[in-house]
């Protein structure tokens, strides 16, 4: 998500650049499994990094996610307390809010709350109203920074992986990725969770990540209707606490857990983590346990030593963006500036690119109509009419689309995020054999022909 | 918007029987099929024993599947595949989405026979990593049959009802080893000759009282971690696929979305033994009210939801109250599981009654306001699998009175 966003700021400059991201698709990382808020920050500790760039990077995003199509609703958040001692913190919390800058925040009496939240759990004791918080497409977020990133003239290599990165003896890196090499002048370090490798390839000693790991649970879409914003807790010291949330989807999520762990790519669930919130989600609504779960997923979140972003901006011209932890979503486009600006100030000639391209992303949200429920679009092409996925409604127009973008999949994954094919409540019983055959026959087109197809693109 | 007697949403076994009784009837109804091809669920079934109860041979999945087809076609039903019904419309109507483009559709009746489908994993909540090979029956199938893919080369199966026994020859046909099958239950819930037929042909395992803890693996499965229900001790078997069978639900996302009042325990539309939802002019027929029940079972509910639509469309008679039947532990439910006034003989003149656990021998009592209404003793139950209970006592109920209840007096 970071990467690309700097990605796309750097690619609207007269400039060469290069993203390598180490797995097979842009945002399959930590990118993909967070809580997919887009944060006005009322809750940032004032006067870091974070709180100054995650307030940016919400105006930002925001604007920019009407400009390209990426799904955002605007839900507001409640954060409710259900003790005595959660209602003491509130002052503190808006006190907090208001140093960031964010004021819109009140309190809401317990009356409002059941009006508001009528499938609440019993005991909340009152909450705090934040009505600016949205829900937003975090897949669609990073496709949409790296496809304008590509089409501005960035060169985007998948599967290729940082082993060692050496300063040249003039000004510059010799960066050695998987199979190959290539100086720069400039080098910036967008590696999540691992960004303190890479900082240790530079000789730096200044943070190390610790993974922190965070399962969430998925609802069956049926049970949207019970839920309308989001719901918070009263954030800990060491984490933001388990939440419930509509998704852009039209899911509702429970989670995540916290828990520090050794490896960075152990994104394994956990029966002790599932039992944990099935646990808080029995307190905070219980109506949604009785639905059918349709996902589980984990992320891991870019932890450190430290309580804000480590990103600093080298005159060598060496950007570090690490410890960049679940708010990053929200500070994407402001991180990006920061580190323009940054590189500017290194020696990074800015000249603007006169014609950039118009990016619109397919809508893969709830919010506004998809494909199916578009007469036009289906008039225009049947295959828009033709529903792969039963559960997401996925058309056979939409998974084609997938393969001749600017950045097609390459695995299943990939067409999910890019399609929400196999990502319902059936995970494949119905679908699952067509869906790889259409991908199977994507791939080999692309195998033999040295490009993508499924048919004719659409006109 | 274009007027129609009748739609039925799903054109498997359940939604082609309808079809083809309706037509006998002098209706003209329209099947609306969301897959390329009609024909439903054992369009993929390899195995054989299908059309037994309905069409009174047997013959494979797919052959069944194209007969019903066929039948309806030369009957002359209107039957368009790739058209799915994405939901309701304030007044009634069905929205479809086809190539065609977008429809509404206002019929003044409707039969859902939408079926169902297995819980994947996640619904199971097994943890561990979310690799590549962990299917239910129906992808293993669909990929086998549908596509000639074979799944992998060492595949587990979760579950051992029916279907579990039928992964195991589809797996077979695609020339995958089985490593193992296993149950939580004390033992397997199909029949002994099933069992016995795997164990000495395939020399499948059974594991029983025995969980699927943790599935770990990446970018494939590698290996499964299994639990002793009882001892909690785990061991690790490896291999590249996991197949969870069974675990029915039935696909009701139209029901909830029409505001249909769902049976607690089937999850399926409450229907009465005509088969009517608690909205006039809806009906539902086939698995989508007992999930799941063999092919020919699901046909004769929807030639029996015919015969109530027919009569509908003729006197437009939809009677109330509603009397619920509900079902107490350990039973898990009942179909019909509504009785309306003067109640109609239910499909095959019998109740259809689920066990969440094997009963030897239970005594069953229906009972309604404290007044007994049947008593009898079943031979067995097996959860997975239904009991057939008599209609003789529907006669006796009280339109007027409190819900009727059915429960074990002693197992």
């Amino acid at each position: 998500m970071v990467g690309a966003a700097i990605a796309r700021e750097l690619s609207r400059f007269e400039l060469r650049c290069t993203l390598f991201e180490a797995g097979a698709d842009v945002g399959a990382g930590t990118s993909k499994a967070n809580t997919a808020l887009l944060h006005t920050g009322f809750d940032s500790k004032p006067g870091t990094l974070e709180s100054r760039l995650v307030r940016r990077g919400y105006e930002l995003l925001l604007d920019h996610a009407g400009r390209v199509g990426i799904p955002v609703e605007r839900t507001g958040a409640l954060l409710v307390a259900w003790t005595e001692e959660q209602l003491r913190s509130f002052p503190g919390i808006v006190d907090r809010s208001y140093a960031n800058g964010y004021t819109e925040i009140r309190e809401i009496t317990i009356e409002e709350l059941y009006r508001a939240e009528p499938h609440l759990g019993p005991g909340g004791l009152g909450a705090l109203e934040i009505p600016d918080e949205f829900i937003i497409c975090p897949f669609t977020t990073t496709l949409a920074f790296a496809t304008e990133a590509v089409l501005a003239g960035c060169e985007l290599r998948r599967r290729t992986r940082v082993e060692a990165v050496e300063r040249l003896d003039g000004d510059g890196f010799r960066v050695h990725i998987s199979g190959g090499e290539v100086t720069t002048r400039f080098l910036v370090n967008a590696a999540g969770l691992h960004s303190d490798d890479i900082d240790r390839m530079l000789a730096h000693d200044r943070f190390r990540v610790t993974p922190r790991r965070g399962e969430l649970i998925v609802f069956d879409k049926l049970s949207r209707p019970l839920l309308h914003h989001v719901l918070l807790a009263v954030p800990t010291a060491t984490t933001k606490g388990v939440l419930v949330a509509p998704t852009v989807y039209g899911n509702v999520i429970l989670g995540p857990t916290a828990e520090d762990i050794e490896a960075k790519d152990d994104t394994s669930s956990t029966r002790d983590g599932l039992a944990y919130l099935q646990a808080e989600g029995e307190r905070i609504m219980p109506e949604l346990l009785g639905h059918e779960v349709t996902a589980v997923y984990v992320g891991l979140r870019a932890a450190t030593e430290h309580d804000d972003y480590q990103l600093t901006v080298a005159s060598e011209g060496y950007a570090c963006v690490g410890g960049i932890r679940s708010t990053g979503l929200s500070a994407s486009m402001a991180i990006a500036e920061h580190v323009r600006d940054g590189l500017a100030e290194a020696g990074l000639p800015l000249q603007p690119k006169r014609d950039l391209p118009m990016v619109r992303m397919p809508n893969i949200g709830e919010a506004s109509s998809r494909p199916h429920a578009l007469p036009e679009m289906i008039a225009d092409d049947p295959d828009y009419g033709r529903i792969v996925c039963f559960c997401e409604r996925v058309t056979r127009g939409e998974i084609r689309d997938a393969f001749t973008s600017p950045i097609p999949p390459s695995d299943l994954d990939g067409l999910r995020r890019r399609t929400r094919a196999l990502m319902g409540r059936c995970q494949g019983f119905f679908c699952g054999a067509h869906v790889e055959a259409l991908l199977a026959d994507a791939l080999l087109a692309d195998a033999t022909s040295g490009k993508p197809h499924l048919a004719a693109r659409r006109s | 918007m274009s007027a129609e007697q009748a739609v039925i949403v799903g054109g498997g076994p359940a939604g082609l029987a309808a079809a083809l009784e309706l037509r006998r009837r002098g209706i003209d109804p329209l099947v609306l099929d969301r897959e390329a091809e009609a024909g439903g669920i054992p369009r993929h079934c390899g195995h054989q024993g299908f059309g037994i109860r309905d069409l009174h041979r047997a013959m494979s999945g797919p052959r069944y599947a194209r007969r019903y087809v066929e039948l309806a076609r030369a009957a002359g039903v209107r039957i368009r595949s790739e058209s799915m019904v994405t939901g309701w419309r304030a007044d009634g109507a069905l929205e479809v989405t086809s190539p065609r483009g977008l429809e509404v559709l206002s019929p003044a009746a409707v039969v859902l026979a939408t079926g169902c489908r297995e819980r994947p994993r996640s619904a199971r909540l097994v943890p561990g990593s979310r690799p590549q090979g962990v299917m239910t029956t129906g992808m293993l199938q669909q990929l086998v049959f549908l596509h000639g893919q074979k799944p992998g080369t060492r595949a587990l199966i979760v579950g051992a009802e029916h279907v579990s026994f039928s992964a195991i020859l589809t797996l077979a046909h695609a020339g995958t080893e089985v490593v193992g099958m296993v149950t939580e239950l004390p033992r397997h819930q199909s029949l002994a000759v099933f069992r016995l037929g795997t164990r000495f042909r395939y020399r499948t395992p059974l594991w029983t009282r025995t969980v699927v803890a943790a599935i770990h693996g990446s970018p494939h499965v590698e290996e499964v971690e299994l639990a002793d229900v009882v001892t909690g001790r785990t061991r690790r078997v490896s291999c590249d696929t996991v197949v969870f069978t069974a675990d029915w639900i039935p696909d009701h996302e139209l029901a909830v979305t029409a505001g249909l009042d769902l049976d607690p325990g089937t999850l399926g539309p409450a229907v009465d033994t005509c088969l009517r939802t608690s909205r006039v002019g809806v009906f539902a027929a086939g698995n989508v009210l007992h999930a799941a029940e063999t092919a020919d079972v699901a046909a004769l509910s929807g030639r029996h939801v015919a015969v109530s639509a027919a009569r509908f469309l003729a006197d437009g008679v939809w009677p109330s109250p509603r009397v619920p039947i509900v079902c107490e532990p350990p039973l898990g439910w009942i179909v019909p599981n509504v009785l309306s006034p003067e109640p109609a003989r239910p499909p095959r003149h019998r109740f259809l009654l689920r066990s969440r656990s094997f009963l030897d021998g239970p005594e069953i009592q229906i009972v309604q306001d404290a007044r007994s209404l049947w008593t009898g003793r079943l031979r067995r139950s097996i959860p997975g699998r239904s009991a057939r209970l008599p209609d003789s006592w529907t006669r006796s109920f009280d339109p007027g009175g409190e819900a009727i209840r059915v429960g074990v007096v002693r197992a």
